[in-house]
């Protein structure tokens, strides 16, 4: 960069950020701004820690991988659920207002545990792999699983539990037992997985209710928010589609 | 704690601890019944708009539904019989669609807060859909009751004279508003629901289908205005002689007199 370069014209963004802390017994939720110079290529992970660095050390936020992978940073940003780490400041006018994600327990400020309310689904819907045999026999090979259907298996295992299609969800907003299109698409994850031996009739022990899958009222909010792209509409749709076929054979 | 598997709360558990197949059932019997309204209420905004063919064309289509051309004489019966099974539907399918609606101000304050700031296309749709719902739960239950009992007074004449003189235009305005509305969100969310018409890039469809959705609503909002206004103009035309019955030139005898 040369010295005469003319200076670039930075705007000044003011981050309004919801703060509350409810460990504290005489905390109050309340907004404070906070005001920054924007940087080329600045994401709200970029602009929270400069924040945290230079103006206010006591702001709580969640961040560990910066590449949209963890799914810590996920809170309302200008009233959408979305990640933080993967933001850019410049899609957002100069104003951006800053909360935590709803329905999950709240840390404090922007920091919230999303890991108990997903160990919570999680548990609820059993989601992990239901193995045939009783006992597992380590020096067996395991049964090759056709390229395409690891594929598909893979495309829905891509979810991070970041929280945003709940936080998105009008159902969950309402209803707090709601699984969610994070249960669901789980559900749907492992009706694929061949390794497990779960039946639809087993499935709609899990999710053939209100709390489950016709909870759902196809807002679709948790597909247009999802920050992995998931394919929550159609799965759910598909899901439904099975569950019905389930619950009506008798 | 030990209790008796058999009886818990005079409830018979012989199928415990499997889960209710009802949700399922109910589910779908939300959608079908949505579906049949929202499709009867299209084939219906068809035949009244007759009237804006002629007089004639209307009078020939409420014959029609009163079985005059297959039997010769008009029964305003057989009205009365859609009009009722309409109205079970109605019945069925406002009571399996409240059990959405937010139930208490805590729900209520919720989802509005979550819409204000989402600013959600399909979101503020859904709320769109429950407000003209409740609506419909009043405005179809009176036009329903009332075609119910007075099935014969359908006609180029008996319905303009109910519109003007009968002072139901208003609730006619309102309701066919909140029926639009409401019958083509339903139909678009029946879709992404279910998955119908996905094709290959749901996105793409999902587009496509919320475009076909507004051009429909905007037809069919616009066909009912002007049958409205239609019968807003026959009946403040003809309100010095409300309740007289058009018969077409070329019908002889009268099908509504009795023969002698």
């Amino acid at each position: 960069m040369t010295m005469n370069a003319t200076p670039r014209n930075h705007r000044k963004l003011r981050f309004h950020i919801l703060r509350y802390n409810p460990a504290k017994a005489d905390d109050t939720p309340r907004v404070q701004v906070y005001e920054l110079e924007e940087a080329p290529g600045m994401t709200l992970f970029i602009a929270l820690t400069e924040i945290r660095e230079k103006l206010d050390p006591s702001l709580q936020f969640d961040f560990v991988c910066r590449a949209g992978i963890c799914g810590s940073c996920g809170m309302m940003i200008n009233g959408r659920p979305s990640l933080a780490c993967r933001s850019v400041t410049q899609s957002f006018p100069e104003d951006i207002w800053l909360a935590p994600l709803p329905v999950f327990e709240l840390i404090g400020d922007l920091s919230v545990n999303t890991g108990k309310w997903m160990r919570g689904m999680s548990e609820k819907l059993e989601t992990w792999v239901h193995l045939q045999q009783e006992k597992l026999d380590f020096t067996r090979i395991e049964k090759p699983m056709d390229p395409a259907l690891a594929e598909e298996v893979y495309e829905l295992d891509r979810c991070i539990e970041c929280g945003c299609c709940v936080a998105g969800c009008g159902t969950a907003r309402m209803r707090e037992d709601f699984v969610g299109a994070v249960g669901l698409n789980k559900i749907a994850r492992f009706r694929l997985d061949p390794r497990d031996a779960r039946t639809d009739e087993d499935f709609y022990e899990l999710v053939g209710d209100d709390n489950g899958v016709f909870g759902c009222m196809s807002l679709l909010g948790c597909h247009d928010v999802c920050p992995k792209q998931l394919p929550l509409q159609t799965q759910i749709a598909f899901l439904r589609r099975k569950m019905v076929a389930q619950g009506t054979k008798g | 704690m030990s209790s008796n598997q058999e009886t818990i709360a005079g409830v018979g558990l012989a199928d415990r601890p499997r889960k209710s197949r009802w949700p399922a059932r109910m589910d779908l019997a939300q959608s079908t019944t949505g579906l049949v309204l929202a499709l009867f209420m299209w084939g219906h905004m068809f035949f009244v708009s007759t009237i804006l063919i002629s007089k004639d064309a209307m009078w020939a289509v409420t014959k029609m539904f009163e079985g005059y051309f297959f039997f010769g004489k008009a029964y305003p019966g057989i009205v009365s019989l859609v009009v009722a099974t309409i109205l079970a539907i109605l019945v069925l399918h406002a009571f399996l669609a409240m059990r959405k609606f937010p139930a208490n101000y805590r729900q209520y304050r919720e989802f509005v807060a979550h819409k204000n700031l989402m600013h959600h296309g399909d979101t503020t749709l859904w709320w769109w859909q429950v407000l003209t719902g409740f609506a419909l739960f009043f405005l179809a239950a009176a036009h329903l009751y009332q075609m119910l009992m007075h099935p014969g007074d359908i006609g180029p004449y008996p319905s303009a004279d109910r519109v003007w003189t009968g002072s139901w235009w208003p609730l006619y305005l309102v309701m066919l508003f909140a029926v639009e509305l409401h019958g083509g969100i339903g139909l678009y969310r029946l879709c992404v629901k279910w998955g119908w018409l996905e094709g290959k890039d749901p996105a793409a469809s999902r587009a496509k289908l919320k475009t076909a959705k507004w051009v429909l609503t905007a037809f069919f909002l616009a066909l009912g205005l002007l049958t409205l206004g239609a019968y807003m103009k026959i009946g403040y035309e003809h309100r010095d002689r409300a309740g007289e019955v058009y018969t077409p030139a070329w019908v002889q005898p009268n099908p509504m007199e009795k023969a002698p």
